[in-house]
């Protein structure tokens, strides 16, 4: 089973790609739908049994989809520490269905874009994730791929309430769009806070680098719709992306007033970010991040000539962790994982020279 | 941010603590926060606060959803939804309605679905629909009664989308 997970390794997800509508802000898109099973209980009363019948159940009827053909299937419980952590870095699961890996599993399809997680918190997490602004294709590819499901699997279902899901934060439409997008200019001019706030008066809420409950590391942010009850799916991927264009908009013209009024002291901050990864023989993840961050925002105004930004994302992935310990082929202390980080992206930059 | 502890590490945990309208916080690493004692809620989240948000008092016509009911097919009581914040079942959405419609309208500003629904129940509720529209209308009829204008607006979209979904599946299947 680790073997096809290595397959994932030599590979660029979809979402990782830095192509597609406004990709020098928006890094990735992401649709996902909360759905469980009709009469079966939700995780929190689950027994042994019924986590295994809702596996069974949601594998038999992935196999009748023909928009979902032969994703790789693999059961958390049969995959190691770094391995889950692994998927967790990619985007493919979250950080909850790794830590407690029994009787849950993931199906992932061609190029990362769709993801099923079975038995998360609901017993089903339907997941697409694609590269730039893409909320609209996005929705219309997961929500096909909803229906063709619904047709095999019975869904839990009021007319009056939608799909019922286990956290009531989730209910009706059962729909999370979320956008990352890199803000380093508002940041830089101490204007994401009130950016933030605005939002959150808007329907809509703001997270770190991975989901809820993480700090936003690097200058990435994820926005996302945090009502599901009361709008149909398309208003809500409207809403959010209405929003969305505006905050752009404020992060393009932040961008421009740094290139005019601070084009020296930005540059250097750029060059400074690109020696220190060019050079470090050991350095932190998070010390990465950050300078990554600057590099990238150094790719998207052109300061900065021979680097792509799909070299930059790809770095932001595989510096984690897990990615440096599957690279290995082996467990690596903190230590090690530095010194290991640094040679990785020592290469990486140089092979673009 | 460093440690304020330990000065020495990144600090991942940060409290806030309101006393007396004086905040005060704390920012820490992982260590640290564990020898204080401090609770690592590594997922603390929206759904952690429903707790607080899932409590009603006594005074209320939900008392009795509230204080003795449980759900009959997994056994959840309102009690037990109050700690974790998350429901047991799709049965749990009956048992306590009142209680849930309330809250729901608290999240999301309205308690009405106006989203897609499963093809399953699409194609083979046909006349079930027609008896949830005859119910909506009742219900639309007795929001204006009552002049609750912002729920009468939502039954009345929902209507509106459920009659062209009726149309739109009538054409598709002429059966």
């Amino acid at each position: 089973m680790a073997k096809i997970l290595d397959e994932l390794l030599t590979k660029t997800s979809e979402w990782l790609r830095g192509v597609g509508p406004v990709s020098d802000i928006v890094m990735s898109s992401r649709i996902r739908l909360a759905r469980n099973l009709q009469k079966l209980p939700f995780a929190t009363r689950a027994s042994e049994a019924s986590q295994t019948e809702v596996l069974r159940v949601v594998k038999e009827g992935l196999a009748k989809v023909p928009s979902f053909r032969s994703p790789m299937v693999f059961e958390m419980g049969q995959l190691d520490e770094v391995d889950r952590q692994f998927l967790v870095e990619r985007h493919l699961i979250s950080r909850e269905h790794a830590s407690q890996p029994d009787h849950r599993a993931v199906a992932i399809g061609q190029g990362e874009v769709i993801s099923v997680m079975i038995n998360e918190e609901d017993h089903l997490r339907i997941q697409v994730m694609q590269s730039g602004l893409n909320l609209r294709d996005g929705w219309t590819l997961v929500d096909a791929l909803d229906d063709e499901l619904s047709a095999a699997i019975p869904y839990a279902y009021s007319t009056e309430w939608g799909y019922l899901t286990c956290c009531l934060t989730n209910a009706g439409t059962g729909m999370r769009a979320s956008v990352m997008v890199h803000l380093p200019a508002l940041v830089l001019s101490k204007q994401i806070n009130k950016v933030l706030h605005a939002i959150t008066k808007l329907g809509l809420t703001a997270r770190g680098l991975y989901g809820e409950g993480t700090e936003a590391q690097g200058n990435f942010f994820q926005i996302s719709n945090q009502v599901s009850l009361g709008r149909t799916e398309e208003e809500l991927v409207e809403n959010l992306e209405r929003i969305l264009k505006q905050i752009i908009d404020q992060e393009q013209s932040a961008r421009e007033s740094l290139v005019s009024n601070n084009r020296l002291p930005l540059e250097d901050r750029v060059w400074r970010a690109y020696g220190i990864l060019r050079h470090a023989q050991t350095i932190t993840s998070n010390e990465t991040l950050d300078l990554l961050s600057a590099v990238r925002l150094g790719v998207d105004l052109t300061l900065m000539k021979g680097l792509d930004r799909t070299t930059v994302n790809e770095l932001l992935i595989y510096s984690q962790p897990a990615h440096l310990q599957k690279l290995q082929g082996g467990r690596l202390s903190a230590q090690e994982r530095d010194a290991k980080r640094a040679s990785l992206i020592r290469r990486r930059l140089g092979a673009k020279e | 941010m460093v440690c304020d502890l330990c000065k020495q590490k990144q600090a991942t945990v940060h409290l806030t603590e309101i006393v007396n309208d004086q905040m005060t916080e704390l920012h820490l690493c992982e260590e640290c926060a564990n020898q204080k004692g401090a609770q690592v809620e590594s997922q603390f989240g929206l759904s952690d606060l429903l707790a607080g948000l899932a409590d009603f008092g006594k005074t209320s016509e939900v008392e009795e959803e509230v204080s003795s009911k449980s759900c009959a097919n997994c056994g959840m009581s309102y009690n037990d939804f109050r700690k974790v914040g998350r429901l047991g079942c799709e049965e749990c959405y009956t048992t306590f309605k009142r209680s849930l419609a309330t809250l729901l309208k608290r999240i999301h500003g309205s308690p009405h679905h106006l989203g897609k629904s499963p093809m399953r129940q699409a194609s083979s509720k046909l006349s079930q629909t027609k008896h949830e529209l005859a119910e909506l209308k009742r219900r639309l009829e007795r929001a204006i009664e009552m002049e609750e204008f912002e729920d009468a607006v939502h039954l009345r979209d929902q209507i509106r989308i459920m009659e062209q979904q009726e149309l739109r599946n009538k054409g598709k299947k002429p059966s």
